[in-house]
């Protein structure tokens, strides 16, 4: 044992020592000689014979000392040096070769690394808080998009806290949070930030440790308790200057003085994982008691008790979630709650797991593609190199010899082409992590780390061996001594054989090709109908900014505040339209139940609750939304309050002061209603009882571009209580030029207008399909890249056909052959081996479609102009890859050709 | 080479080396070659230069060790020792080739042509 320790200790030193080991053997086998013919001078031979008889006697001197030098330092790492030395060389001759070999391979294994880093980050990895597994997600079994059915009021959640059995605690945020809702003011222009309430546990429930001061108190939800506030890592860097005193320092936001109590790591991102594509920059204690009374607010995340499974707690929840009370107070109220946990990953991120697995297959295709590119032109090269080689093996190289030097050129430029890849999936995950405007989870946590780089050498190695393999065997077992003739590869039958690989290698990257084209044609296709939906208004020449209005939290006053703005905003030029809304298109939404007529009994109407935009006149013509019926207007005013019993109101005075309530509907609800289409003018139940419908809308998208239309319901913001306030315009000129007249207006008219964007409603659009956008962008791109490739694997190999045959074009030019006819000839080979690789594409593509059909839109996986399309993309690109070589071909000058050879 | 020469087996040219050093003391690479093949009587042929892989083999093993020096004609040589390990080693090896050809030499006594 010791021994061999030490056997290998002196080798290694031995390996390091070359030069000086070898010096000393030469002057050690110097003296053996020596002493040999000394002692048969003295048997009585002459110089030259004792010399003779010494060396028979010792053997080879050169075997001898390869034998020394293989016992006693590092043969295999001798070999390995001598062919990487000897694989440098070739490769720095072959300098067009090597370089479209490494860059094929950094585009494949970059592209691989970084799709894994975000496979990984997204469905691989666990959440970046502590004990993921478990934590669940506490919502209805299906998500709508209809918040106000995803969430709980606060009555609920503190019953669920009390009774179940199966969580250590639970917690929750607020749900309806909107954008820049909190203003920071006492520095110059209100800066806009945004914040959410969460329940007093949340963090220590998802286990994450203040960087410094401390996390909320249990206390800090109850009536009494001070303002306190916690920063995000982010905004802590940004607007304090990572300034550590900043813990137990008043911060005034929205006029309200908060105590800073904590500042949030680093790692924690709230809109990574709950909120896709947003930034949450400051938390606030829910109010229970402020909030208690607005319904469903908060979502419900659970941190499971360590021997509960996840079939116990939903088991639980489904005989515990239907008891729960939306007010304790009014136990009549019946909220039909149902709650089914899930594991928070999947609820982060389960959705795009089928996404996720189709970009992983197609960047695998990719990887696939480029090992067939590579072993095509490695071909070409050993076809070559076949007189090196036989060269090589007559000098006595064994077969293994041989391969072996193969591989270490393959592992060599997979090497380099990882190296180069590595440094393009950071840059691509760098670029990543800072796309914050695309809604997919967790993006600011994609990274190559260990596991990635574990996963590219791995890459690195299979790819080497799949690509070097076969040129390596092939080569290798060429008959010598027909390699050596001097035939210059000209008509050999080796060469052929060659030819035959190498064509299969074309057809398979071909279908391969085919493969992706025809996905990624299927995805655009879809996208673009994505993009194509009628989304009931339009985006273009509309934009929306967050107005902050001041009426005196009086009902009353609110009418003429806002009538004031939008006439103000109304008269700067270039404003067509201009209205206001609380909510916004596939932003925060609520649902209030469903509107029925008066006196009937909705019980029956199943369905989802009916989304609630409260709306100011000027709002839907804005948006671009046409109107059945009327528009609401500024009549539409103040709602009597609730009667007195003991002393009604007349009739005649009630109609003086208030008006009367009013809604507009949207077409599936006003259906659902009135199936007769004579919705306008009857009076539906709604948020208050009789409410007159005044007008009737077309579907419009609001929670997903690509699902079908809800029930939405419009009321006046003079009527029901708004819950911030969107300023649309509609201009004639792009949006973008009026933002500093129309921030310049509304700080005219309250200073306090916190400094937010004016903002494209295209980019809500945008936003809300960032996601597919995103997957059609990556597939596409490999489509791409895989149809380049596929291009010059077929041009490689008609190219180097034509090379090889310029005799046998020589000879049947001088025999009369027309060049057109002769690049015929070589187009219609180039044909032949893109139609077979086409078809045999076409039918794995066909396989590959119905494999993705559920990712696709309105779009049918056999799709037949999108077959079509890409196969006569990828023809005319075959083509194209044919065309060259075929002029080359075509050009051959006879006479050169026969005197060449 | 239709030259009938008996192969060595694997190891077998490490142990010789060994057990000359052990016998004669220090002696350089062609004093330890001449003395193999006086012993065998030169049924094996073995070519003097692989005795210097064999010999690098033992000096990696720290089984023997090797200086230079000055031969009794004046001639420089490196010499070679076998070590207080290589001792060790020697003798755990003899005994196992006494066994094995013990061994072996009751497997051919007992067929008449094997035994010859």
């Amino acid at each position: 044992m010791i021994s061999s320790i030490r056997a290998a200790l002196a080798r290694t030193r031995a390996f390091l020592n070359k030069p000086i080991g070898d010096a000393d053997l030469d002057q050690e086998l110097a003296s053996h000689l020596d002493f040999a013919i000394e002692e048969n001078i003295q048997r009585g031979l002459s110089p030259e014979e004792a010399r003779r008889q010494a060396l028979i006697r010792f053997g080879g001197v050169q075997q001898s000392r390869e034998q020394q030098r293989a016992a006693r330092g590092l043969p295999a790492l001798d070999i390995l040096m001598q062919d990487l030395r000897y694989t440098l060389r070739t490769l720095r001759r072959d300098r067009s070769f090597t370089f479209i070999a490494i860059l094929i391979l950094a585009l494949g294994i970059g592209a691989n690394i970084a799709v894994f880093s975000v496979v990984n980050t997204l469905m691989l990895r666990p959440l970046p808080l502590r004990d993921p597994a478990r934590l669940l997600w506490i919502g209805p079994r299906i998500f709508t998009g209809d918040w106000s059915s995803a969430t709980y009021s606060i009555d609920a959640y503190k019953e669920l806290l009390e009774r179940n059995k199966s969580y250590e605690d639970v917690a929750g945020y607020y749900a309806f949070s909107s954008s820049d809702n909190f203003k920071l003011s006492g520095h110059g222009d209100p800066k806009p930030f945004t914040g959410i309430g969460v329940t007093p546990n949340f963090f220590q429930v998802l286990g994450v440790d203040p960087l410094m001061g401390r996390l909320f108190r249990r206390d800090e939800s109850l009536p009494g308790a001070g303002q306190v506030i916690l920063l995000s890592y982010p905004l802590w860097q940004r607007q304090f200057h990572a300034d550590p005193s900043v813990i137990g320092r008043p911060v005034d936001f929205n006029g309200r003085s908060f105590t800073i109590v904590g500042v949030l790591p680093r790692s924690f991102d709230f809109g990574a994982v709950f909120a896709p594509g947003t930034k949450v920059d400051l938390f606030v204690p829910i109010d229970f008691q402020g909030t208690r009374l607005d319904g469903n607010t908060i979502t419900l995340i659970g941190r499971l008790k360590p021997d509960v499974t996840l079939q116990q707690a939903r088991d639980e929840a489904n005989s515990l979630f239907p008891k729960l009370d939306f007010r304790t107070d009014h136990p009549e109220f019946k909220a039909d709650y149902s709650g089914y946990p899930t594991p928070l990953k999947e609820y982060v991120s389960g959705k795009l797991h089928r996404s996720l697995v189709v970009l992983w297959c197609a960047v695998g295709l990719i990887l696939l593609i480029v090992c067939v590119n590579l072993s095509n032109l490695l071909l070409a090269r050993a076809a070559a190199r076949t007189k090196e080689f036989a060269l090589r093996g007559a000098l006595g190289a064994s077969r293994g010899r041989i391969v072996r030097q193969l591989l270490t050129e393959s592992l060599l430029l997979s090497g380099a082409g990882s190296l180069f890849g590595l440094a393009l999936a950071f840059a691509i995950t760098f670029w990543l992590r800072h796309q914050s405007s695309i809604a997919l989870p967790l993006l600011n946590d994609v990274h190559v780390d260990g596991v990635a780089l574990l996963w590219t050498i791995l890459v690195a190695i299979a790819t080497a061996v799949l690509f070097g393999l076969a040129p390596g065997l092939r080569m290798s077992s060429s008959d010598l001594q027909e390699s050596l003739k001097d035939t210059g590869g000209h008509g050999a039958s080796d060469g052929r054989r060659h030819e035959r690989l190498r064509s299969v290698l074309v057809i398979s990257e071909v279908a391969l090709a085919c493969v992706l084209l025809v996905g990624a044609g299927l995805l655009l296709r879809s996208f673009l109908r994505v993009l194509n939906v009628d989304l009931g208004f339009k985006p273009a020449y509309a934009a929306a900014i967050k107005v902050d209005y001041d009426d005196d939290g009086n009902a009353s006053k609110r009418g003429a505040a806002l009538q004031n703005i939008l006439t103000h905003i109304s008269a700067i030029p270039g404003v067509e339209q201009a209205g206001i809304s609380d909510n916004l298109p596939f932003e925060r939404n609520r649902s209030w139940g469903i509107p029925h007529l008066h006196g009937v009994d909705n019980s029956h109407i199943q369905g989802n609750s009916a989304l609630v935009y409260i709306v100011t006149p000027g709002y839907l013509p804005a948006m671009g939304v046409p109107i059945t019926g009327r528009d609401f207007n500024w009549s539409d005013g103040p709602l009597a309050p609730q009667p007195d019993p003991k002393n009604p109101p007349s009739p005649q005075e009630a109609a003086k002061h208030y008006s009367e309530p009013v809604v507009i509907l949207n077409e599936s609800t006003a259906r659902r209603l009135f199936p007769n289409g004579d919705a306008v003018g009857h009076v539906i139940d709604a948020a208050t009882d009789n409410m007159r419908v005044i007008g009737v809308i077309p579907d419009v998208h609001l929670t997903t571009v690509e699902g079908q239309g809800d029930w939405q319901v419009y009321y006046p913001m003079m009527q029901q209580g708004p819950e911030g306030a969107e300023l649309v315009i509609r201009s004639r000129v792009p949006p973008e030029q009026l933002a500093s007249s129309v921030m310049h207006t509304l700080r005219e008219i309250n200073p306090g207008q916190a400094a937010v964007p004016l903002r494209p409603i295209q980019s809500l659009v945008d936003h809300a399909v960032s996601p597919r956008r995103f997957f059609v962008l990556l597939v596409g791109t490999f489509a791409a890249l895989g149809l380049l490739l596929a291009a010059l694997g077929i041009y490689g190999v008609i190219s180097y056909s034509v090379t090889r045959q310029t005799l046998e074009i020589g000879i049947r030019m001088a025999l009369g052959a027309t060049a057109a006819r002769v690049q015929f000839g070589v187009i219609f080979r180039t044909m032949r081996l893109a139609l077979i690789g086409i078809a045999v594409g076409a039918v794995m593509s066909l396989i590959v479609a119905s494999l993705i059909s559920a990712m696709l839109f309105n779009t049918a996986p056999t799709d037949p102009a999108t077959f079509a399309v890409m196969v006569a993309l990828l023809t005319v690109v075959a083509v194209l890859a044919g065309y060259i070589p075929a002029r080359r071909a075509s050009r051959v000058n006879p006479m050169v050709a026969l005197r060449g050879n | 080479m239709p030259d009938p020469k008996l192969d060595l087996l694997q190891g077998t040219l490490d142990l010789m080396v060994l057990q000359t050093l052990a016998a004669m003391g220090q002696l350089h690479g062609y004093g330890i070659a001449r003395r193999i093949e006086q012993i065998s009587g030169d049924t094996i042929l073995l070519n003097q230069g692989t005795i210097y892989a064999s010999l690098v083999r033992l000096q990696n093993r720290g089984w023997i060790s090797a200086e230079w020096g000055v031969s009794d004609n004046n001639r420089k040589a490196k010499y070679y020792a076998i070590t207080r390990s290589g001792r060790k080693q020697l003798a755990r090896d003899a005994a196992d080739w006494r066994r094995l050809s013990d061994v072996m030499g009751r497997v051919f006594a007992q067929s008449p042509e094997g035994a010859e």
